[in-house]
């Protein structure tokens, strides 16, 4: 809602209150002010001048070189190509270093010759239109009126120093979606009296009735209906205060009665219509639902197919308009138009709402509409456009007016309880505080101290409601900042702690976190192989998506990290070790009930991590959050894994992800040339199989033996298997084992590989001999032989 | 013999003052003072001397002994020194390469202002809460006083899964079931995802992330919201940050707020990070409407609460100094290893 700095100073007085002041004031009373402009803002030293005497240019047929006075002692010299100049106009002249709307900066010069000190400027320069003044031409320099002072800044002459600030209105508060509701809330933030007076008509003939009749067929939906009858219209500019106004509120003059009917809704949030009497036929106006597969064409030209829900606002014949929305093709005036039908209704809120949002069209209108206007308010309204009518003599005011009234709920009472609202406050105010605030914003309060909110208030519903009311005005700053009573410990539930002990030992280890958008497009499991039966599949559809990539809640992690591994690589950040943990989506059979949304770990890595290295960082988390050993099993099958360089990775038997190098067809899928490797783990079952704090075990007190032990076995034994035979030879006093050395090579037979183990043994109760520890070694041997392997020579 | 062991003694002098190494040092004591050294042998002729001359002699020979072996001492200690500076020298590095960082990763700017301000509000007696992204109509919207074509929504507009389920657009939800699920006092936060219909420019994004809070419980005043915030304000930013409440419209708060922080780079003198305004819109807040407390089975005759929410993106914006919301979730890594 725009408005000026000058209208809404006339409902109150503020005369000692800069534009800053009232901004500041208001925002923190409720009407936040978003910004404020100034056409003169961008407008300098531009001048009114009168043409002296016009020359034709010497060295140009179409060029004239003007002596201009602009207020100073001695003339300047305008050179213009302008051809509806005349000597004696007044015009708007940008001087040297004058600068304009569109950037541009005026310097003096030389013109074929001839020295151009200045510029005469056209509405458009000046960056307004022939709707603004319409006695201007479109292409040709602004002439003004004769009497215009000489030497004057044309920003004053012309009005555009004016201020105009641009308000946030919060839904709540319709009634401050006009200049006079401004008015009263600053009326009431400054504590000075509000100016409103009640329009009258003065003369006026016949009677309405004679020409008008409206049917309310549809109470429910109109609340009320008003229509009025001007005669003998006169079609024309509206006055230029008037066009001001309408300007600086951001709505386009037009005629006389177009701009009263704007004029009234800026100033009074009501919105009204005109109709040419030629094109209502009988004379009846009926507010109805429309019939099912009933057809009008708005004034954007488009047909529309109406349905009942829709209200409409029909003649004897046909719908002329959809209610509060827009007009029909013939609901206008035109400067033919004699006789006029004047409109001020109220129409039901969600009704309007509804039936703009299944045409797809929102008006000036109709926003105000959908936030339930008051009932009370049309008749003043229309009696302010009859009035208007008569000042701009743009007609003569037929007697009476139609006021057809529907469902109007009844007004709301509600006692004034000042101990719970200083309560619910944390403050301290006076009853008569608090009656004095109410009544500048014109809610009632009675000596028993009933409350009626006045009927332009239809959000004030409760006693939280009138509480706001008090504390807006008496200043959200004036309530004091308290600590709240009584005590309360919180701490993080053993899940949320574990999600977050999780991401910093990621980190730990080298991982940079990642946050991805929870879309994923209905091609985007294409992409990552799964089949047409794969469980992702179950997803979560977004009924309305932006558009098909963004067409499902993801049922895995891994596309939109790979994303991102191709964003990286793409730009050439030479290496990156990745890891994002976020919610998956797993539709249930029912739509309506919600979906599955557990936790998932992607880690990726390319030109830095391998297998083996995300194979650690998993192996470090199973340490770090006590499960049992992790194991990796080999995946020779996986949809997005190389089958010789993949595992499934379990802790005991559950399974908690898989781990490889991605696929090259993957990798291609999403642009990737580098090889990739991913692990993907449930945090759910990490969760589920997180051991207990780690319990602390006695230093040793006896000496260790070391053993290495190099083994040769066929290349597909795996490390697992060899490993497992020498941990039941040597049982209890193996403390660890490691595996130091994998070797293929010449040195070994072919299809065959080395691997050598670090063995450290003890006994926790004596010191282990030697003969004791070559025993097990020996145990050791025999027991691997089993499987082939030997011991290198 | 008087002769000899001043010849030894000039000798030994000399030799002593010329030795460069520990090896030659060594060498020179065990020539003169060891058990087969030269003063050991001259010590050995004394028998041959008069009674008289022994003592005095003797004497002598003592002296150059222990003058001898004091230079030796010195001496050693002189070229010890010598061959450690020699080491120190060729060992020296270039103290100005760089040193060699462990390899550790970053948490993402969002997560970590997550944690702080989640830590904050920890501290102030308020638990974590969670809920589904995906979400009831009723308890993303319902139960919060927003029927179905309730004007609010339009600021809203929300990703529909069907008509009663939809992407949640604030965690309020969260609020809507810790009130169906507990009985007051609740003190609450809850972080998370949100989902609206917004397309993506440097300030809009469909995905986001709010922190919203709740308390309820008995006797809550508009005061004690306003205290609580300032609270965290000041522990998040510092205690020198002025706010200001200013009244706005929620349709499950009344009275509602939204509170600004006056802008950290001017102190509320205006400039170009807060438009010239002095402060800096963070988020909103209220007193919970009654219908919404009675609608979860709580007495709004005897609890009273208020609820806030604030954006996490936008607070990682402010702190990091980043003017583009996208690049928050493009995740390059030029970016993640800056922050």
């Amino acid at each position: 809602m725009n408005a000026p700095f000058s209208w809404i100073k006339e409902y109150t007085d503020i005369d000692d209150i800069s534009v800053k002041e009232l901004c500041d004031a208001l925002t923190l009373s409720g009407s936040k002010v978003e910004r404020t402009t100034c056409e003169a803002d961008s407008i300098s030293n531009v001048v009114t001048g009168k043409v002296l005497e016009m020359h034709r240019h010497p060295n140009s047929d179409h060029l004239w070189v003007c002596s201009v006075d602009v207020g100073t002692d001695s003339h300047i010299q305008i050179v213009t190509g302008a051809q509806n100049v005349n000597e004696g106009d007044v015009v708007p002249v940008a001087l040297d270093g004058s600068s304009l709307p569109n950037g541009t900066v005026i310097k003096s010069g030389k013109l074929r010759g001839e020295l151009s000190e200045g510029m005469m400027c056209s509405l458009g320069e000046l960056g307004l239109t022939t709707h603004d003044f319409p006695e201007c031409i479109e292409d040709g320099i602004a002439i003004l009126k004769k009497e215009t002072p000489i030497g004057e800044d044309i920003c004053k002459v012309l009005g555009l120093d004016d201020v105009s600030i641009e308000f946030e209105i919060t839904s709540n508060r319709p009634d401050c979606m006009c200049v006079s509701g401004l008015g009263r809330e600053t009326a009431a933030t400054f504590r000075r009296p509000f100016r409103f007076p009640a329009p009258e008509v003065k003369k006026s003939t016949g009677d309405v009735t004679e020409y008008l009749r409206v049917i309310n067929d549809t109470p429910e939906n109109c609340l009320r209906y008003c229509g009025a009858i001007v005669k003998n219209v006169r079609v024309k500019p509206s006055p230029e205060w008037m066009r001001h106004r309408l300007r600086l509120c951001g709505v386009r003059p037009i005629n006389n009665i177009v701009d009263i009917t704007n004029y009234v809704m800026l100033e009074y949030n009501q919105p009204m219509h005109a109709f040419d009497y030629r094109n209502v036929k009988d004379g009846t106006i009926i507010v109805r639902q429309a019939n099912e597969g009933e057809h009008i064409v708005t004034l954007d030209d488009i047909d529309r197919t109406l349905t009942p829900d829709m209200m409409i606002i029909a003649d004897s014949e046909k719908p002329i308009a959809v209610a509060g929305i827009m007009g029909g093709e013939y609901s206008g005036t035109y400067d033919d138009t004699n006789t006029v039908i004047f409109e001020s209704a109220c129409f039901n809120g969600i009704n309007v709402r509804l039936t703009e949002s299944s045409l797809g069209m929102r008006t000036e209108s109709s926003i105000r509409f959908e936030k339930e206007l008051d009932p009370e308010n049309t008749l003043p309204a229309i009696t302010r456009a009859l009035q208007l009518v008569e000042e701009l003599d743009a007609g003569d005011v037929v007697s009476g007016i139609i006021d057809v009234r529907g469902n109007i709920p009844e007004r709301k009472h509600l006692p004034l309880e000042p101990d719970k609202i200083n309560k619910f406050l944390g403050i301290d105010l006076t009853t008569d505080e608090m009656v004095r605030i109410l009544t500048s914003l014109e809610f009632e309060v009675s000596d028993d101290l009933i409350v009626t909110p006045p009927t332009f208030r239809g959000d004030i519903l409760l006693m939280n409601d009138i509480a706001e009311e008090i504390a807006r005005i008496y200043g959200y700053d004036n309530i004091p900042n308290t600590i709240m009573k009584g005590t309360a410990t919180a701490k993080p539930t053993d899940r949320q702690s574990f999600d977050k002990a999780l991401a910093l030992r990621l980190v730990s280890a080298g991982l940079y976190e990642t946050k991805t958008y929870s879309f994923m497009g209905t091609r985007t499991l294409d992409m990552i192989g799964e089949p047409e039966d794969s469980s992702l599949r179950n997803v979560v559809k977004i009924s309305n998506p932006f558009g098909d990539d963004t067409a499902y809640m993801r049922s895995t992690m891994l596309p939109s990290m790979l994303e991102v591994v191709a964003k990286n690589a793409n730009a050439r950040v030479p290496s990156a070790s990745l890891f994002e943990i976020g919610v998956v989506f797993r539709a249930k059979d029912d739509v309506n009930v919600l979906p599955d949304e557990p936790k998932e770990l992607v880690i990726a890595s390319y030109n830095d991590l391998d297998f083996f290295g995300i194979k650690g960082i998993v192996e470090d988390l199973c340490e770090y959050f006590n499960t049992d050993e992790l194991r990796c099993e080999p995946l020779t099958d996986g949809l997005q894994y190389h089958p010789g360089k993949a595992a499934t990775l379990y802790v005991g038997d559950t399974k908690i992800g898989t781990l490889g190098e991605l696929l090259p067809k993957i990798a291609s899928n999403f642009n990737i040339k580098e090889k990739v490797t991913v692990a993907q783990i449930s945090v759910e079952d990490l969760y589920a199989v997180k051991g207990e704090t780690k319990r602390f075990t006695p230093l040793p007190k006896y000496p260790a033996l070391t053993r290495d032990l190099a083994l040769v076995v066929d290349l597909e034994t795996p490390s697992s298997s060899l490993e497992k035979l020498i941990r039941k030879a040597c049982g209890d006093i193996l403390e660890s084992i490691s595996v130091f050395d994998v070797y293929t090579g010449e040195k070994v037979e072919k299809g065959k590989k080395s691997i050598a183990y670090s063995l450290k043994l003890r006994h926790t109760d004596r010191t282990l001999k030697d003969d004791e520890a070559d025993e097990a070694i020996k145990n050791a041997l025999s027991e691997l032989e089993t499987i082939g392997a030997v011991i290198r020579s | 013999m008087k002769e000899a062991l001043n010849r030894i003694r000039e000798e030994a002098i000399q030799a002593i003052a010329a030795a460069d190494s520990e090896n030659t040092i060594e060498e020179l004591r065990v020539r003169y003072l060891g058990k087969k050294g030269e003063l050991t042998a001259i010590l050995k002729q004394m028998g041959s001397l008069s009674p008289e001359e022994r003592p005095v002699l003797g004497q002598l020979a003592n002296d150059v002994r222990k003058e001898l072996d004091a230079k030796i001492t010195e001496k050693t200690a002189v070229i010890k020194q010598m061959a450690q500076d020699l080491r120190f020298k060729a060992e020296a590095i270039d103290v100005t390469l760089p040193g060699n960082r462990p390899k550790i990763g970053a948490r993402h700017p969002l997560e970590k202002v997550l944690d702080d301000v989640k830590e904050i509000f920890l501290g102030m007696g308020f638990d974590v809460a969670e809920g589904p992204e995906v979400e009831y109509d009723h308890y993303c919207f319902e139960m919060l006083n927003m029927p179905k074509h309730h004007p609010a929504r339009d600021t809203q507009d929300t990703f529909y899964i069907n008509e009663n389920v939809l992407l949640r657009t604030q965690t309020s939800s969260v609020q809507i079931r810790t009130m169906l699920n507990q009985k007051p006092p609740i003190r609450i936060i809850s972080p998370g995802r949100v989902y609206r219909v917004d397309t993506v420019d440097a300030t809009h994004s469909p995905i986001f992330h709010q922190i919203e809070g709740l308390v309820v419980d008995k006797g809550i005043t508009m005061a004690d919201l306003k205290g609580t915030l300032e609270e965290f304000i000041h522990k998040l930013y510092g205690k020198e940050i002025g706010v200001r409440f200013r009244p706005h419209h929620f349709p499950y708060t009344e009275p509602s707020a939204e509170m600004d922080m006056e802008c950290f780079k001017c102190h509320g003198k205006g400039c170009s990070l807060c438009k010239n305004e002095g402060y800096i819109e963070l988020l909103g807040c209220g007193m919970v409407r009654p219908e919404v407390l009675e609608g979860c089975g709580i007495d709004s005759s005897v609890y009273s609460g208020f609820a806030f929410g604030v954006g996490a993106d936008r607070i990682t914006m402010m702190r990091y100094g980043i003017n583009d919301l996208r690049v928050l979730f493009e995740n390059d890594m030029r970016f993640l290893e800056q922050l």
